[in-house]
């Protein structure tokens, strides 16, 4: 598990020291930053990116920054193994995260008001394997399976999805949560 | 020849047209007198749409300023004549600013250019945005953020698609004489760039629309169904996100650009969704306007 402070990363980024991840320029010269920082650790890495120190988040900057590093992390073969969940956001912050990653499709686990929370573009059989997976700790298939009476294929195959979507990762057979058991 | 522009009484998004109306005729290296020499009132719109008109001129515009001491004290603490002073000549003495700020004033008259003039802005508007979003308009203090994202859009729709830079203003009225009959916050952000249609010339919205393709068409691809210039997916999610804002707070969003203007039209506004053939607006206009909360019954 890895903490990265968006904040140091925009004011690392950025000649001013703002606080605002406004405009897609910025988006995009913080999303390079925070790529370097994550392609330089190990696979599996579960990286907690920190919005604490973060004040206003426009839609502009949140696609260029939260969807286009989330996209290729989500590809069938990515190049590198990592996850990524965000800490310390505010409402506003979610709002427009979530209008970003529905636009794309796209999915995220965020940790927001003392819970882990799944958000974005999930149909509700996902969330319902999701949430058991949160519940559990780590599941197999048929635990799912079991949980929910669809058949065992149809709960790997959901499993497989969230995990392709970086929404939990795998270990071998079992399918496992991200943030809070991690932290 | 010189021709003379009269700037109405009140400059305000109606006025505005009233001096388009004036320039239609006019060959843009036409010599002009702006005056404003009777103009009792402005908004953002009006003001920034006089910089901008200035900036289409090929030569460079007379400008004779308010008489009345009170509007040109305004007009100079909104650092409407600081800007003015270059893009314009000056035709009479104008009042310097004061060190202090118009207490209903969220952001004085400011250029935007490029991506850091944005920041600039949001940093500067949001303790101000604050105080008068929840004394005046008696919002929640977190309406700040959604109006300080709705600002940067904005403003980044200069940056990003005009070609060329702007100005944007926020002020907040008491509009009790018009028509809304409680506070106000009005932000304008206006260009004398490329405008609409011309910016979505590559669009897919302008291929689906064929030889049909208007100013009017423009603005309502773009507000209306989100198209943008660049054909990338998540494109076009600023205007969402000001329409949102504009939406969840009763407020109204126009944008006037070429012939036309569209508006998202609030439930205390008398305006119409679509105006097709004004007179000619080189560049865009967007301007956002949250009215105060009332209470519900």
């Amino acid at each position: 598990m890895t903490h990265i402070d968006v904040r140091s990363a925009l004011q690392s980024a950025e000649t001013g020291a703002y606080s605002d991840l406004v405009t897609r320029k910025t988006g995009a010269v913080v999303r390079t930053v925070i790529e370097h920082q994550i392609a330089g650790l190990a696979d599996g890495t579960v990286v907690f990116l920190d919005f604490s120190h973060i004040g206003v988040l426009d839609r502009s900057c949140a696609d260029e920054f939260v969807a286009k590093l989330i996209m290729p992390l989500t590809r069938e073969h990515p190049d590198h193994d990592g996850y990524v969940v965000f800490h310390g956001i505010s409402d506003d912050h979610l709002e427009t995260i979530e209008a970003v990653l529905e636009t794309h499709g796209l999915a995220l686990v965020v940790q927001f008001g003392g819970e882990t929370r799944l958000v974005g573009a999930v149909t509700r059989e996902e969330r319902s394997c999701w949430d058991l997976v949160m519940t559990h700790g780590s599941v197999i298939p048929e635990t799912v399976a079991l949980h929910t009476g669809v058949p065992d294929e149809a709960c790997r195959a959901l499993l497989e999805s969230l995990s392709r979507r970086r929404l939990l990762r795998r270990d071998a057979d079992r399918f496992l949560r991200l943030g809070a058991a991690l932290a | 020849m010189t021709a003379v522009i009269n700037v109405p009484a009140s400059l305000d998004e109606a006025g505005f047209e009233l001096v388009l109306e004036q320039l239609a005729p006019l060959a843009p290296d036409a010599k002009l007198l702006v005056d404003a020499r009777h103009c009792r009132f402005a908004t953002p719109a009006g003001l920034t749409g006089l910089l901008c008109l200035a900036q289409t001129r090929l030569e460079k515009p007379d400008f004779a300023p308010p008489t009345d001491e009170t509007v040109q004290s305004y007009w100079a603490r909104s650092r409407f004549f600081h800007y003015a002073e270059e893009l314009f000549t000056m035709r009479g003495p104008v009042l310097k600013p004061r060190t202090q700020q118009d207490s209903d004033t969220v952001l004085e008259v400011t250029p935007i250019a490029k991506s850091e003039d944005v920041h600039a802005v949001v940093e500067r508007v949001k303790d101000r945005a604050t105080h008068i979003l929840t004394t005046k308009l008696h919002l929640e203090t977190r309406a700040t953020m959604g109006f300080a994202m709705s600002l940067s859009e904005a403003c980044q729709n200069v940056v990003e698609h005009a070609g060329r830079g702007g100005w944007v203003a926020v002020q907040a009225y008491n509009w009790t004489k018009f028509r809304v009959g409680r506070w106000v916050v009005v932000i304008s952000v206006t260009d004398a760039g490329q405008g609409f249609r011309s910016s979505l010339e590559t669009s897919r919205a302008r291929v689906i629309a064929g030889d049909r393709w208007s100013d009017g068409d423009a603005l309502e691809a773009a507000l209306t169904q989100g198209h943008s210039r660049h054909a990338e997916p998540g494109r076009g999610q600023g205007l969402k996100g000001i329409k949102s804002y504009a939406h969840r707070h009763d407020g109204r969003l126009s944008i006037r650009s070429g012939t036309a203007r569209i508006s998202m039209v609030a439930s205390w506004d008398n305006g119409v969704p679509r105006e097709e053939n004004l007179s000619p607006f080189p560049g865009a206009q967007l301007q956002i306007i949250i009215p105060e909360k009332v209470a519900e019954g």
